[in-house]
């Protein structure tokens, strides 16, 4: 009964939003405030009616309704409640009801808190938010339901797959989600501008916030995503330039580009058609990165469901959106009014260069994820693009943008100099050679690249904070007087320094964790050592333990340092008796910003030796740590006194009779 | 500088962004690209020791043997074998009978050396490729997917 209150409860989600598509967008046209007025209740009501299904679901999982096919088929009664829940979103129709069920979110919180908006500009808005809806929750009642029953009843499931079994898919796809999702917004706002013909500073400063929150997520979900990756699959890799991976890198590249695009647009009111360009470009990747997960034309981890006839109703909603906005873009872009001028060296022209390196950036990372499927499509020949190709495109493109960012912020508006700007960077220019040297110095005769990309990783770091410095007047007069500039400072600034900062951190890591790891392998049997970054891993025994749905075979480790035990560590190979599957549960000992990463392969039967793989990572936590500073930089951003919702009111009229 | 000016600088530095993306793009697709092969093909048609290649098929029943940090099993398509050695510890879901990926190049000695090997993740996954080559040799069992 649940089940299907929660199946009609997306039927009326629908019903809700067809209305919410058709009835504010045509009192826009006829300036007509009543029906403008209908996509406030609608936008509500659809949210609440998308949770009354996501609830109905989270329902049948928790009591193990197996009656519902998706449950059978993802879930198990001896599962641990909490992967019960998250096992709500560990499949395909699940994830797609999350999916819509944060696109809804965003629309009910337009809404909400969208009062300052020009009344046509929001029910235009949350019409085209409304269209999306459309699509998706179309989707999901046509070709992904996920309260089909199944009768007769199964007794049991056939569990979840045990990769996702962990806190990670707690918490990695709604924050990416939170993400792709929340770039509809942008997009909705772009439509609604080109619909409109109109678009000035005050909608850059609307878009905005939306665009840092959606950013601020995406970064942490792919964060979120890697780390998981990291400690689950067992290979302790971070990245793999998967085509899946690139899917969601793609959005955040030219998300990353539209932030700082919209940034022209709105202090200088240039790049307006630029900025548009990139807001529908933006989610059009995240569009396109749901197809190529959801689909099943790829072969992943994260492609639940291979289903040629879902694959194509994606592709039909990719090819109206993406083609729709381009369209509506080329028939209205010519008539948006230029901005600004702005020399080429100035804070617009870094601007500038930053969205050309960005997009140029994700170009390539297109043309990697794509061309395997062109080319079989076109000969059937099998070839795979793989991290040598995108070291040697993208590497290069994100190592000359990492140069160019400490100097954007230290560029002024409309005209820069660029010598003065270099000036204020002299220290981080020092702090870099001198990081480049000793890394030279100490990693004797490794990758040469190696020295290089830390000393821009450090000038990126310290000179992430350059702005601040040169604006506090730090150390050129008293402390109380810099503490007061700082206080007085733009939280924007704060934010930007925060997030430049996090990308240099995660160049480190990378860079580190890539050129200096070092890694052992071989048989142990217990009593047994394996020396390893000057420190020595004993196997002190072997065992079994029981978990509630699974089986742990289990080694435990001493890690010794110059004779002395520092810690102990387990690693374990898990089996899940319901799928018969194996994984790897690694060992971790943190040093710092470094860990030895400690995981098992086979085990010999006749023996009782285990394949112990071990590995020293050197500033591997950086990785991540890195994003987790780009999004506390969005949050501080996002709480600018400018940014908070609702430009000032003044500013509106003025720009308004400029059309 | 004139507007017309400060446009041509735009246009020139994003020209020159986007040819040097276009000439990295070439000669890394040139260069970096990986082709896939099943063991009949690779007996039939052997390419050049040391160029990378992917190699996908069934892991031969009975032919993981590992000595210390390499281990060696045999690839098969039912036609041909293929002998791979690896350095390092293989993929959870590796499983003699099963589909497998390994990526690496030929050795002189005929055998193929990997420093990747791929295994399938779960029991409706099978990589793709694997897939399409058991299918050509008539090995397909439809109920492995």
């Amino acid at each position: 009964m649940i089940a299907e209150i929660g199946h009609y409860a997306l039927v009326l989600a629908l019903v809700l939003a067809c209305i919410q598509g058709v009835v504010p967008f045509w009192g826009a046209r006829r300036n007509d405030a009543t029906l403008m007025q209908v996509a406030d209740g609608t936008a509500i009501g659809q949210l609440i009616f998308v949770s009354l299904a996501f609830a109905a679901l989270t329902n049948a999982y928790v009591t193990s309704d197996f009656s519902v096919l998706n449950v059978v088929e993802n879930s198990h009664s001896a599962k641990p409640l909490i992967y019960k829940i998250t096992g709500v979103w560990g499949n395909h129709e699940g994830s797609m009801l999350l999916w819509a069920l944060i696109l809804v979110i965003f629309g009910a919180a337009v809404a909400l808190f969208g009062r300052n908006l020009p009344q046509r500009l929001k029910a235009d808005v949350l019409a085209v938010q409304a269209w999306v809806a459309i699509a998706f929750l179309l989707y999901l009642l046509i070709a992904s339901n996920p309260f089909v029953r199944v009768d007769p009843a199964p007794l049991e499931g056939q569990d979840l797959n045990p990769l996702l079994q962990d806190i990670g898919l707690a918490v990695h796809p709604p924050l990416l989600y939170l993400g792709y999702v929340g770039f509809s917004i942008a997009f909705a706002f772009a439509v609604a501008a080109l619909i409109e013909g109109r678009i000035d500073a005050a909608w850059a400063r609307w878009v905005r916030p939306w665009t840092l929150a959606a950013w601020l997520f995406l970064t942490l979900g792919i964060a979120m995503g890697s780390y998981w990756a990291y400690y689950e699959l067992g290979w302790g890799g971070f990245w793999f330039w998967d085509p899946v991976e690139n899917a969601s890198f793609m959005p955040w590249l030219a998300g990353t580009a539209l932030l700082h695009s919209a940034l022209v647009m709105e202090r200088r009111e240039a790049l307006k058609v630029w900025t548009i360009l990139l807001a529908i470009l933006t989610f059009s990747l995240s569009l396109l990165g749901t197809f190529l997960v959801r689909s099943g034309v790829l072969t992943s981890v994260h492609a639940f469901a291979v289903d040629p006839q879902r694959g194509l109703f994606i592709l039909v909603i990719l090819a109206v959106f993406v083609g729709g906005s381009l369209a509506l873009f080329g028939l209205r872009a010519g008539g948006l009014k230029q901005g600004g001028l702005f020399a080429p060296v100035s804070r617009e022209g870094a601007l500038v260069l930053n969205n050309i390196l960005l997009t140029t950036a994700t170009a390539t990372v297109l043309v990697g994820t794509l061309y395997p499927l062109a080319l079989e499509a076109a000969t059937g020949g099998k070839i795979s693009v793989g991290a040598p190709y995108f070291n040697a495109t993208f590497g290069p493109l994100a190592l000359a943008l990492l140069c160019a960012v400490p100097f954007g912020p230290l560029l002024a508006w409309k005209r820069g100099d660029l010598y003065w700007a270099a000036q204020r960077l002299w220290y981080a220019a020092g702090a870099a050679l001198l990081a480049g040297a000793v890394a030279f110095y100490v990693e004797q005769g490794g990758p040469l690249l190696a020295p290089f990309a830390v000393a821009i990783a450090l000038f990126v770091i310290v000179g992430a904070f350059a702005e601040i410095v040169e604006r506090t007047q730090l150390f050129r007069v008293s402390p109380g007087d810099t503490l007061r500039r700082a206080a007085g400072l733009p939280r924007a600034s704060w934010g930007a320094a925060f997030a430049h900062c996090g990308l240099g951190l995660t160049l480190l890591g990378v860079t580190a964790a890539t050129a200096w790891s070092i890694e052992r392998i071989d048989m142990m049997r217990a009593g047994q050592a394996m020396e390893v970054a000057g420190k020595s891993l004993v196997l002190t025994e072997t065992g079994l333990r029981n978990g509630p749905n699974y089986q742990d075979f289990v080694a435990r480790f001493t890690l010794r340092q110059s004779g002395v035990a520092v810690t102990e560590v387990e690693s374990s190979k898990r089996v899940f008796a319901v799928r018969q599957m194996t994984t790897t549960e690694a060992g971790l000992v943190t040093f710092g910003f470094s860990q030895l990463y400690v995981s098992l392969g086979e085990l010999q039967e006749t023996d009782g030796a285990v394949a112990v793989r071990a590995e020293w990572k050197p500033l591997v936590l950086l990785i991540w740590i890195g994003p987790v500073l780009m999004a506390f930089g969005g949050l501080i951003s996002l709480a600018d006194r400018r940014l908070r919702v609702g430009a000032p009111r003044p500013a509106r009229a003025r720009l308004q009779p400029a059309e | 500088m004139t507007r017309k000016g400060r446009r041509l600088v735009l246009i020139g530095v994003a020209g020159v962004v986007l040819s040097a993306a276009a000439a990295l793009v070439l000669t890394a697709l040139n260069d970096t690209i990986v082709f896939f092969n099943g063991p009949t093909e690779i007996v039939q048609n052997p390419p050049e020791p040391g160029k990378r290649l992917r190699l996908g098929g069934l892991v031969e029943p009975g032919s993981v043997n590992r000595q210390g940090p390499d281990v060696r099993f045999e690839v098969t398509d039912g036609n041909n074998k293929i002998i791979v050695a690896y350095a390092g510890l293989l993929p959870d879901l590796f499983r003699e009978g099963q589909g497998v990926v390994a990526e690496g190049s030929l050795a002189t000695d005929g055998t193929f050396r990997a420093d990747h090997v791929l295994a399938k993740h779960d029991e409706n996954y099978m990589p793709k490729e694997v897939a399409d080559t058991l299918k050509q040799q008539g090995h397909w069992k439809s109920d492995v997917r």
